[in-house]
């Protein structure tokens, strides 16, 4: 009976993870190194990269110093009530409950250049649906409740006496959040931090829906592979996802260091 | 620091966690707050500390309003109650902290975090890691980082809660004397009388949000202003029909009287261990002895009414189911208006002895 269980586990995950994987970079190979070196080198897919690697940077840094603030209000704010406190913390979970296409549908519906606040905007000379605004507040709404999850259970754990305690001994607000706080919290929020990224990069649907996947202007790494695929052009599509694949398991391994230090810690 | 406060109040959302309290405190002072738990005591430390805001009333330091004052700028040191140390941070940082922050000069710093170790008896810890410390060493990390930054109170909440029996004694007499040392004024929070007893000054009994009376462990051992403060301090047995008791006859006057009577207010013992205090004894009878390590806990039947007292260990050992002779030497009597203490008419005026 357990070696059933375990041959099931170890089919399924054949199934579900190696085999994809191993296909991929077969595929990516097939035509050989020019296939692949072509697949990547067109300028399209050098533009969808930086395109990804934009996001990727603009979102982490967005979320990382809101999402540490936000954690700090909900645990620690006494001028905040209960009930507001409950209230906005189910509010954090709605990304994880709503489907990104719907949450990329919501933003074109609320900021498109249909809407009025989207042609206000629009004859400001600032797009933001189909433009990297959108996508960066796309993927934003997708990650928001990455690092607030990782950083509220520790704040709780912690307990603000620590904090209590340097602010008796005379620190400021920004003194005692730098030498107290924060490290306590810097390798929950390092590994808050690289979900994020995973997660950015990776981002397809809420993207896909605002973004318009326009080659050369707004087109991310996953909406290429898409698109490739779409146009019959495998060869390409699997050199790309191949470097996709890397960054996250590159990403991964350290989150497995990361995790390391935050059990420490 | 001089340290008053007036009609003091907190409330947290419909529990009334202070209550009108009125002190003031004189410099150099050690101040035991003494109560039952979820009584209020840490609530008045916490805003005398600044780290609880106040409803109504007035915290004077030096005379100085300073209920606006954030914690910082109190001039206090605060130990709490599970120490609150800086973990990802060594002994000395932890010392250091307060002085950093204050920006004081490398060298000057070096040498009060130097001083403060000599002086809590840390030396060869300064590299230390507090979870690498036991329970009375990181008691005295805290010590020395609150006062690091030469505080002029000294808050200390439940300083020994968490610390094994043993130790616990050696490391209150050490702040006895460390405080009497520095001529810092202090006030500390503690469910233990003993501790109180032991280290205080001046003891304030506060109980559901009120201060119940304050003075000296004796005044209140001896002058107890409430029927509270006669329970809390000190073992008693509180005695419904006092007056049934031989030499409180007396008590009958004041209906709805009830009595305390601690057992060091008791003697037991046989007929000829009383002498000339013999008239003032009643018969009872010993119902159960317990053995408490220095001397024998006797519960005692009078009549229906069942007392306990204390008897040494050098005297006659007595047996469940004994007759003895008792004498009550005084009782504290209270009602709903009034409470005083009653001594045994019999013993004051003995009745002469027939021959």
């Amino acid at each position: 009976m357990r070696r059933l269980w375990i041959g099931c586990t170890v089919v399924v995950f054949t199934l579900l993870l190696i085999i994809p994987v191993v296909r991929i970079a077969m595929g990516a190979w097939n035509e050989g190194w020019s296939g692949f070196s072509g697949g990547i080198t067109r300028p399209e897919t050098g533009h969808a990269l930086f395109m990804t690697g934009l996001i990727v940077v603009i979102v982490t840094l967005i979320n990382t110093v809101f999402g540490v603030m936000l954690s700090l209000y909900l645990v620690r704010a006494t001028w905040l009530g209960r009930k507001l406190k409950q209230l906005l913390n189910s509010i954090v979970d709605l990304p994880f409950a709503v489907s990104p296409v719907i949450g990329g549908l919501m933003i074109v519906l609320l900021l498109g250049p249909d809407t009025a606040i989207g042609a206000l905007l629009g004859r400001a000379g600032v797009d933001i649906v189909y433009a990297l605004p959108g996508m960066v507040i796309a993927t934003l709404f997708v990650t928001f409740p990455l690092i607030v999850r990782e950083v509220m259970p520790v704040l709780q754990e912690i307990g603000n006496s620590q904090e209590e305690a340097a602010a008796t001994l005379g620190a400021s607000a920004w003194t005692t959040f730098w030498r107290v706080t924060w490290p306590s919290i810097r390798w929950s929020v390092v590994y808050g931090v690289v979900l994020t990224v995973a997660r950015a990069m990776g981002e397809f649907g809420a993207v896909l829906v605002v973004s318009g996947n326009i080659i050369n202007k707004t087109q991310t790494a996953t909406t290429l592979v898409y698109q490739d695929v779409e146009n019959f052009n495998l060869t390409a599509a699997n050199a790309v996802a191949l470097v996709l694949a890397a960054g996250s398991v590159a990403l991964l391994l350290f989150m497995e260091w990361a995790k390391s230090r935050k059990e420490v810690h | 620091m001089h340290v008053e406060v007036r009609g003091l109040h907190k409330k947290f959302g419909s529990f009334q966690a202070v209550h009108d309290v009125n002190f003031s405190i004189d410099k150099g002072q050690l101040i035991g707050l003494l109560g039952p738990s979820g009584g209020g005591k840490t609530s008045i430390l916490r805003m005398l500390a600044g780290l609880e805001t106040v409803d109504s009333g007035d915290i004077l330091f030096h005379g100085q309003r300073v209920n606006d004052l954030p914690p910082q700028e109190r001039g206090i040191g605060f130990v709490f109650q599970n120490y609150a140390l800086f973990k990802h941070m060594t002994v000395a940082d932890n010392i250091a902290f307060g002085l950093e922050v204050k920006k004081w000069s490398k060298a000057k710093i070096k040498d009060r975090v130097a001083e403060l170790v000599e002086l809590t008896g840390l030396s060869g810890f300064e590299r230390r890691l507090p979870h690498q410390l036991s329970g009375g060493q990181r008691q005295r990390v805290a010590f020395a980082r609150a006062l690091a930054p030469e505080p002029q109170l000294l808050l200390l909440d439940e300083p020994f809660a968490a610390i094994d029996a043993k130790i616990r004694h050696e490391l209150r007499s050490w702040l006895r004397d460390m405080i009497d040392r520095l001529g810092i004024t202090s006030i500390f929070v503690t469910h233990d009388q003993d501790e109180a007893i032991e280290v205080a000054d001046e003891i304030m009994i506060i109980n559901k949000g009120r201060l119940e009376q304050k003075g000296s462990p004796w005044e209140i051992y001896k002058d107890p202003q409430s029927p509270f403060v006669a329970g809390f301090i000190g073992e008693s047995t509180i005695v419904d029909n006092v007056s049934s008791l031989r030499g409180f006859d007396t008590a009958s006057t004041w209906p709805g009287t009830k009595a305390l009577i601690r057992p060091e207010y008791i003697e037991i013992g046989q007929a000829s261990e009383f002498a000339t205090k013999l008239s003032a004894t009643e018969r009872g009878r010993v119902r159960h002895i317990h053995f408490r390590g220095s001397e024998w806990l006797v519960e005692v039947e009078v009549g229906d009414t069942k007392l306990v007292t204390y008897r040494s260990l050098e005297k006659q050992v007595l047996h469940p189911g004994e007759e003895v002779q008792v004498l009550i030497h005084r009782a504290y009597l209270f009602n709903d208006n009034d409470s005083w203490i009653m001594e045994n008419k019999l013993k004051e005026d003995p009745l002469p002895v027939h021959i």
